[in-house]
């Protein structure tokens, strides 16, 4: 188990560098559109506190994980 | 000279000032129905509405170093009530915990250092509903590279939080399995630790990765939720636990540009933990920019976990076992979410409100394999 885990992290850090390009200020546009943030909207708070407490599961997306509240 | 002097005060006077820079404002409704109540043992209705409310101000000033301060204020209140929750207490045709209001106030600042790329900030948390009390703090630091193509964070979390234990009327004032007694309090810590790493690969994609390494200690179940057992008949215990629980999640995030109007919003977590249950976690959000202003995003998001391994159904744990549970939360199951996002925004005011800056509607459907399904609509204002 703790060797699928850290192979699946490498392979996401892999993924995400060979391809890199450096990308400039002016090249941005799309890029800080708001819909492309990495974070979850503000709107999808009671959504990611329902899938807490109905789910076992929590965390790795920047949510809750667990402490707060009488949930999962 | 004077007046360059005056310019000077008036320049540096501005830099220093606080100002709102945003208010938001949620409010949501949900609905919720299924037939394996953990609080009657794994069988009975689920059954639950609640009205979830929250508003955040963020101000902000700049000091003469030019570096950022960020403070930030959210209060929020939910309101529930639940057909399952009412049954601690059968004998009564509604009873005091077949609802509650839930009080929630945070704070929380940021410093951010413009010229060297990194934050430092930290949150103080409160929540209060009828037999749980939650105080949280937590400090995190980002650092930026000098592009801002690639960000790495880490953030630290403590929740010392108590249960007043409440027991099912039957095992009143005390159940032999159990260590704490009818309203007693009993504690339950959370610590966390959150690391995150962003990647900006190109024009159009960016990537992250995050993990939330977690430990629990404390009174992990629930008092209230009964088990019922293949050798002992109609009678019950409260559900037993283990008093620690160690979480490892990893998550990753895509977000693509796909020509003028198309956004593609993936998100795959990977999560296990000391219980022994796994679960994945696949979602994709598709927002359509009608205009540059206005897009309607369909989602879908599919989850499956294994459960964990101390969950059987209504009458199948055995006098022997160690832990138990009937709480399905915890069983094993796939669920599919699917759902619509609208969202409008404008510098010039929504609805003849000028200061209303962004407008957003989203509403899901959760169906789970276990029967259990819900609905929820949410509603977020912005102003600025």
């Amino acid at each position: 188990m703790k060797k699928n885990i850290f192979l699946l992290t490498l392979i996401c850090i892999a993924l995400m560098f060979p391809s890199c390009k450096t990308v400039k200020p002016f090249q941005k546009s799309r890029i800080n559109d708001a819909e492309m943030s990495l974070s979850s909207r503000k709107i999808e708070k009671y959504e990611s506190n329902f899938l807490l407490y109905r789910e076992g599961a929590s965390g790795g997306n920047g949510g809750k994980t667990g402490g707060g509240c009488g949930c999962n | 000279m004077c007046l360059n002097a005056s310019k000077a005060q008036t320049d540096s006077t501005k830099y220093r000032k606080l100002k709102v820079d945003e208010v938001n404002f949620i409010t949501s409704y949900y609905h919720q129905n299924g037939q394996n109540s953990a609080v009657t043992g794994g069988i009975g209705s689920e059954r639950l509405d609640d009205s979830g409310n929250a508003i955040d101000i963020q101000l902000s000033k700049f000091d003469r170093k030019n570096n950022k301060h960020t403070f930030g204020f959210e209060l929020g209140v939910d309101v529930y009530s639940s057909a399952s929750s009412d049954k601690i207490d059968p004998s009564t045709i509604s009873s005091a915990s077949s609802g509650d209001v839930r009080i929630s106030p945070s704070a929380s600042y940021l410093f951010e250092n413009t010229k060297r790329n990194f934050t430092l900030g930290g949150g103080l948390s409160f929540s209060k509903e009828f037999d749980y009390t939650s105080v949280g703090t937590n400090v995190l630091f980002s650092k930026a590279s000098k592009d801002k193509n690639t960000e790495f964070s880490a953030k630290a979390s403590v929740f010392l939080d108590t249960w007043k234990v409440i027991l099912p009327i039957e095992l009143r004032p005390y159940s032999p399995n159990f260590k704490y007694r009818q309203e007693q309090s009993a504690p339950r810590n959370s610590y966390n630790l959150a690391l995150g790493l962003s990647q900006v690969i190109n024009p159009r994609l960016q990537m992250s990765i995050l993990t939330d390494i977690g430990f629990q200690k404390g009174l992990l179940g629930t008092a209230y939720q009964r088990v019922y057992f293949a050798d002992n008949g109609n009678k019950p215990y409260s559900e037993k636990l283990p008093d620690n629980r160690f979480k490892l999640p990893i998550g990753l995030r895509a977000n693509y540009f796909l020509g003028d109007r198309f956004i593609l919003r993936g998100f795959y977590r990977y999560y296990t933990d000391s219980w022994k249950l796994t679960a994945h976690t696949a979602e994709l959000e598709v927002p359509y920019k009608i205009t540059p202003f206005m897009s309607i995003a369909p989602f879908y998001r599919f989850y499956s976990q294994s459960g964990i391994e101390y969950f059987k159904p209504y009458k199948e744990h055995v006098l022997s076992d160690t832990y138990y549970t009937s709480d399905y939360d915890l069983s094993k199951f796939t669920s599919n979410l699917v759902g619509l996002n609208f969202r409008m925004t404008s510098a010039d005011g929504i609805l003849g409100i000028k200061a209303l800056n962004t407008l957003e509607l989203r509403y899901s459907y959760y169906k789970r394999s276990t029967s259990l399904t819900s609905h929820l609509i949410t509603l977020a204002l912005k102003f600025k």
